[in-house]
């Protein structure tokens, strides 16, 4: 087995018994990354040899990550590196700070391998809406990985890094971690600190971990989680050991299966590979039942009006004037606003920009904005009330596998359905972590996501490690590479 | 119909810089000065993915003023973001307060050719400044300096119940006072630490329905206000009475040529999108908190007023003048810790000083010297060491550098003569100049003492002891 | 939801967005589509819900007002276009 193939949890074993070096494990992926990233097209900019510098200075290991290679997606401030949003606005973007995901991750040592792939600013379900490159899914070349954190998934299922941190607006890391076949949590909102995560939609925005099992994403939340003061909707709460939830036991778990999420607009395949998994809890000991959870309809809507307002907003400060693109076409200061910003900006962004100043504007706030925070409210109370009953909620993460690209690059609102299943838990606010659970006929992977309750992390990685060390995805599927 | 016809109608939005240390939403320094974006950060630069968090002490400031101006206070507050492009302000949105700010529906009482009235309060709430434009040197472009965004401003708006120019004065006066009073702003206004947005109408008396108004945006001298405002309400019933409608308009007041122009661009009515700031959590003031800040406030300029009448006998007129300024009100009190002697200082005070700080434009908050070497000046005159008259020389001094005065009159040979043979020399001598003078006082003219006394007082450049050289002249001639 | 030319154009000026002529029919299509998707919030009786403000229910999360200064000020200036003693140079504001 090579190197990169290790999950880190495995990396740390070896490495406490001297098995293997830091300097071996970097150049296992720097290899790697040689040999794959062509095609798949995972980095936006690569710090691999940076990195090889950092780690060859390293005598001795004075704290446990340190040496550990991670990605980071293109939108989390590393200071003094490329900050690009995979955007030509940002293409030259020198971050002149560090997010706070990245002063812990410094802290412990750990060192990037590189900016990964996304969807420009995180708006969008494929990567496909990237300003320089279509990144490719692991398990077929021809199809997405998924968005908008499509280049970190892509990059832990081709082991070309070993765990990435993504971000979630909508799903955008559950999503591409279910069409690449690893594993993504979304913590609660507020659980990790947004300083530094250039927005998308400030009250859905969360930072969380991509993974390649579900041990590793409890040790790399271990890492991030934690009330930070530079921002206000952090939460301050009680830090954790969430590798404590890592115990093998479901029995007695109540498990509840929400039925809007198995009907109309999920695919069949999807939907019969996470009733199996479902099976297989019950199997395990847990107590399952159907159950009704109408708002999930009125999530999508609610969702787009609230992130869209919100990025219309977010989005002002790129003007062409302090950083960032600016147009060579100007005579007067509008010239600069309006041209840099129509010349920097995607298509994608520049729609949502529209559908959000629109929801926005005199005469509309409260048929679209107000009304979408008071549905916003009643999503979160039926989450709550559902939570009273089960300590689980398990849905598919995705209503498609990964399907091919170009596919549906010409429907925006069809791309928009891709977000049906995520969307709901980001409005309420919740955690949820999405695993392998199976593969469509044609070898793709399926994803199903166990939803939690605020801040219940551990309950859902118990449930997530529970079924995967009971089905041993990762040995049975791996990517092929294949067109 | 005359301009008696019409009534003026004035509301004002006044924007005070509060004086924190840090800005509103991050820990820069608010300092005035200093070179251009240094007192900056990732967040008032509003570079991508940094966050606000709200100082505290704006909330406590903007609470603290709303209490001094009778304002109900918010049990639950939040902030807004009020989005428009423009290169001073570096997110695009400014983070202000829209349906929900913190204090409402206050007053504050003026008073105009001795009649008091309320001025209503509509609201007072919390945002951020935003940065400055200057131009370069070469006349090709302008610079941004963000070194003022995100300074924390509190934002008055008044009701529209202010009738004159007069009013308007009496009332940005007693706003002024109110909040150097409770010190939460220096009210600094060479500083641009208090500037007010104008909206003025003119209606036919007795109409009951507002006529159209316009604004003038960002004046920061209350003379010009005034000016501004008796200019466009003249204008307007002009307009009116040449049968034309007033448009509503923003306008530019223009000091040096005294008119207003209008700044009407092409450009679509604003629309702000004003929408809940999602950064930031929601405010909430317990009944707790705001009685902690009540107790924080200080004695108002009223019941100073009143107290300077009663425990120091001073006249209404005196006690009025003195309070309506937090720092000479002050100085008044620590001076008179000194030197005990009330009415001195008020007279010193009121005429000297203010005198003094009228003919130069300067604020009392720039007054040199401490109040401690004010009283000393008054003890010095208690004790006969120096005339009221060379008091008045040594005053001018200190504003010119603030020394002790007892150091001043060394310096200077001011010290008064007291010595009885010393001044008794100088009778003799200028009676013996004066003969005439002599004869006029045998025959009842008693304006001749006050001569004799004024040429011995020229003799001595002002040192002699007033009172000695009296009783000596008189013993002198009725020898 | 139909969606007029002056609308489309009105919203992309409140953006500081140009849509040129021959885009406006595709912004405006794409908009009404997701303006209609979105009426179906519409059929959910909100009576005497209140709107979310946030996403967690924090309360009065402040901050000392104490200073701490920034201590790479080079690293903010050193992404504009142009600047000109250290501030950031556009064209001139009347």
């Amino acid at each position: 087995m090579e190197l990169y193939e290790l999950t880190v949890h495995e990396l740390l074993e070896k490495l406490d018994n001297k098995e293997i070096t830091l300097e071996e494990i970097t150049k296992s992926y720097i290899d790697r990354i040689n040999d794959k990233e062509k095609d798949v097209q995972a980095f936006v900019t690569l710090t691999d040899k940076e990195a090889l510098g950092k780690v060859q200075t390293i005598k001795e290991r004075k704290t446990k990550f340190e040496g550990i290679p991670i990605g980071i997606k293109d939108n989390m401030c590393i200071k003094g590196t490329k900050t690009t949003c995979s955007s030509k606005m940002l293409e030259n973007f020198i971050a002149p700070y560090n997010a706070t995901v990245i002063e812990k991750l410094n802290e412990e040592g750990l060192v990037s391998l590189g900016k990964l792939n996304m969807d420009e600013f995180a708006m969008g379900t494929t990567t496909e809406h990237s300003a320089f490159k279509k990144t490719c899914n692991p398990w077929n070349l021809n199809k997405v990985p998924g968005g908008s954190s499509g280049g970190a998934a892509s990059a832990v299922a081709a082991n070309m890094v070993p765990w990435a941190l993504g971000s979630d607006t909508g799903g955008s890391i559950r999503q591409p971690a279910s069409l690449c076949g690893v594993v993504g949590l979304k913590p609660t909102y507020g659980l990790v600190s947004r300083y530094g995560l250039i927005a998308y939609a400030s009250s859905l925005d969360q930072i969380g971990p991509i993974t390649k099992d579900v041990e590793d994403s409890a040790i790399l939340l271990n890492l991030i989680a934690g009330h930070d003061e530079k921002d206000s909707t952090s939460a301050n709460v009680d830090k954790k050991d969430y590798t404590k939830a890592l115990v093998r036991d479901v029995k007695g778990l109540k498990i509840g299966v929400p039925k809007e999420y198995f009907g109309e607009g999920i695919n069949e395949e999807v939907s019969i590979s996470v009733k199996n998994a479902i099976k297989k809890y019950e199997e395990m000991g847990a107590i399952v039942e159907e159950f009704s959870l109408p708002i999930a309809d009125y999530a999508l809507a609610t969702y787009y009006i609230i992130a869209c307002a919100e990025a219309s907003s977010n989005l002002g400060r790129f003007d062409g004037i302090r950083y960032g693109y600016r147009t060579k076409n100007f005579e007067s200061l509008k010239d600069i606003y309006v041209n840099s910003r129509t010349e920097g900006f995607g298509d994608e962004v520049k729609r949502r920009i529209i559908l959000g100043t629109y929801v926005l504007s005199s005469g509309y706030y409260d048929a679209y904005y107000k009304k979408a925070q008071k549905v916003r409210t009643l999503i979160k109370d039926q989450f709550n009330s559902a939570f009273e009953k089960y300590d689980v909620i398990i849905a598919p993460t995705a209503p498609n596998v990964a399907f091919n690209i170009g596919e549906k690059s010409n429907n925006p609102l069809e791309l928009y359905m891709e977000d049906l299943c995520t969307v709901p838990i980001n409005v309420a606010g919740v955690p949820s972590i999405s695993i392998p659970c199976g593969v469509n006929s044609e070898g793709m992977p399926i994803g199903m996501q166990l939803i939690g309750k605020q801040f219940d992390e551990e309950t859902i990685i118990r449930a997530a490690y529970t079924y995967e060390q009971e089905t041993k995805f990762m040995e049975n599927y791996r990517p092929t590479f294949k067109n | 119909m005359s301009n008696q016809d019409y009534e003026i109608v004035i509301g004002l939005e006044v924007h005070s810089e509060l004086s924190t240390k840090t800005k509103i939403f991050c820990s820069c320094p608010t300092e005035f000065g200093g070179k251009e974006n240094t007192h900056c950060c990732p967040v008032c630069m509003a570079m991508p993915g940094a966050l606000p968090v709200l100082n505290e002490k704006v909330v406590e400031y903007a609470i603290k003023a709303g209490l001094a101006t009778n304002c109900e206070i918010a049990s639950i507050s939040k902030n807004d973001r009020k989005n428009y492009f423009y290169p001073d302000l570096p997110k695009s949105y400014q983070i202000s307060q829209f349906d929900m700010p913190l204090c409402e529906k206050g007053y504050i009482e003026i008073e105009v050719d001795g009649e008091k009235k309320k001025i209503g309060l509509t609201r007072i709430h919390i945002e951020e400044d935003a940065g400055k434009l200057n131009h370069d040197d070469y006349g090709r472009g302008s610079l941004v300096d963000l070194n003022r965004a995100g300074v924390p401003l509190i934002e008055i708006v008044s009701e529209p119940d202010l009738r004159s120019s007069k009013e308007v004065d009496a009332y940005l006066k007693k706003l002024k006072s109110i909040l150097e009073y409770i010190e939460v702003s220096d009210c600094k206004m060479e500083e641009g630490s208090l500037r007010a947005d104008v909206n003025v109408s003119v209606r036919r008396k007795g109409s009951k329905e507002f006529g159209t108004r316009t604004e003038m945006k960002n004046m920061s001298s209350f003379r010009s206000i005034v000016r501004a405002i008796d200019y466009e309400a003249q204008r307007q019933i002009d307009v009116l009475e040449d049968g034309g409608e007033v448009t509503q308009d923003t306008l530019r007041w223009d000091d040096v040529s005294g008119k207003t122009f209008s700044m009407r661009s092409k450009e679509d009515a604003k629309d702000y999108r004003y929408f809940p700031e999602p950064d930031l959590a929601i405010i909430k003031i317990s009944e707790e908190m705001k009685e902690n800040i009540r107790k924080t406030l200080p004695e108002m300029p009223e019941v100073r007023r009143e107290r300077y009448v009663k425990e120091f006998n001073l006249p209404e007129y005196d006690s009025k003048v003195l309070t309506a300024e937090k720092a000479l009100s002050d100085m008044f009190e620590k001076a008179n810790s000194i030197c005990n002697n009330p009415k001195a200082v008020s007279n010193i005070i009121m005429t000297d000083i203010i005198g003094y700080l009228n003919s130069e434009e300067m604020e009392a908050k720039e007054i040199p010297f401490s109040p401690e070497q004010l009283g000393n000046l008054i003890l010095l005159i208690d004790k006969g060491t120096i005339s009221s008259s060379i008091a008045k020389k040594v005053l001018q001094e200190m504003f010119k550098e603030p020394k002790e005065p007892q150091k001043i009159i060394e310096e200077k040979g001011w010290v008064q003569i007291s010595d009885e043979g010393a001044i008794k020399e100088v009778v003799i001598k200028i009676l013996e100049a004066n003969p005439q003078s002599i004869a006029d006082f045998k025959v009842g003219k008693d304006k001749a003492l006050g001569f004799l006394v004024g040429q011995a007082m020229k003799e001595t450049r002002g040192k002699a002891n007033p009172q000695m050289l009296n009783k000596l002249f008189l013993e002198e001639l009725k020898k | 939801m139909a969606v007029s030319k002056e609308e489309i154009l009105h919203i992309a000026k409140l953006a500081d967005l140009k849509i040129e002529e021959n885009e406006i029919d595709e912004y405006a299509k794409n908009l009404e589509d997701i303006l209609n998707f979105a009426q179906i919030i519409n059929s959910v009786d909100t009576e005497n819900v209140k709107e979310s403000i946030g996403t967690l229910n924090n309360v009065n999360v402040f901050r000392k007002d104490e200073v701490k200064e920034f201590e790479d000020k080079e690293a903010l200036l050193q992404n504009a276009t142009e600047q000109e003693d250290g501030m950031f140079r556009i064209p001139k504001v009347i």
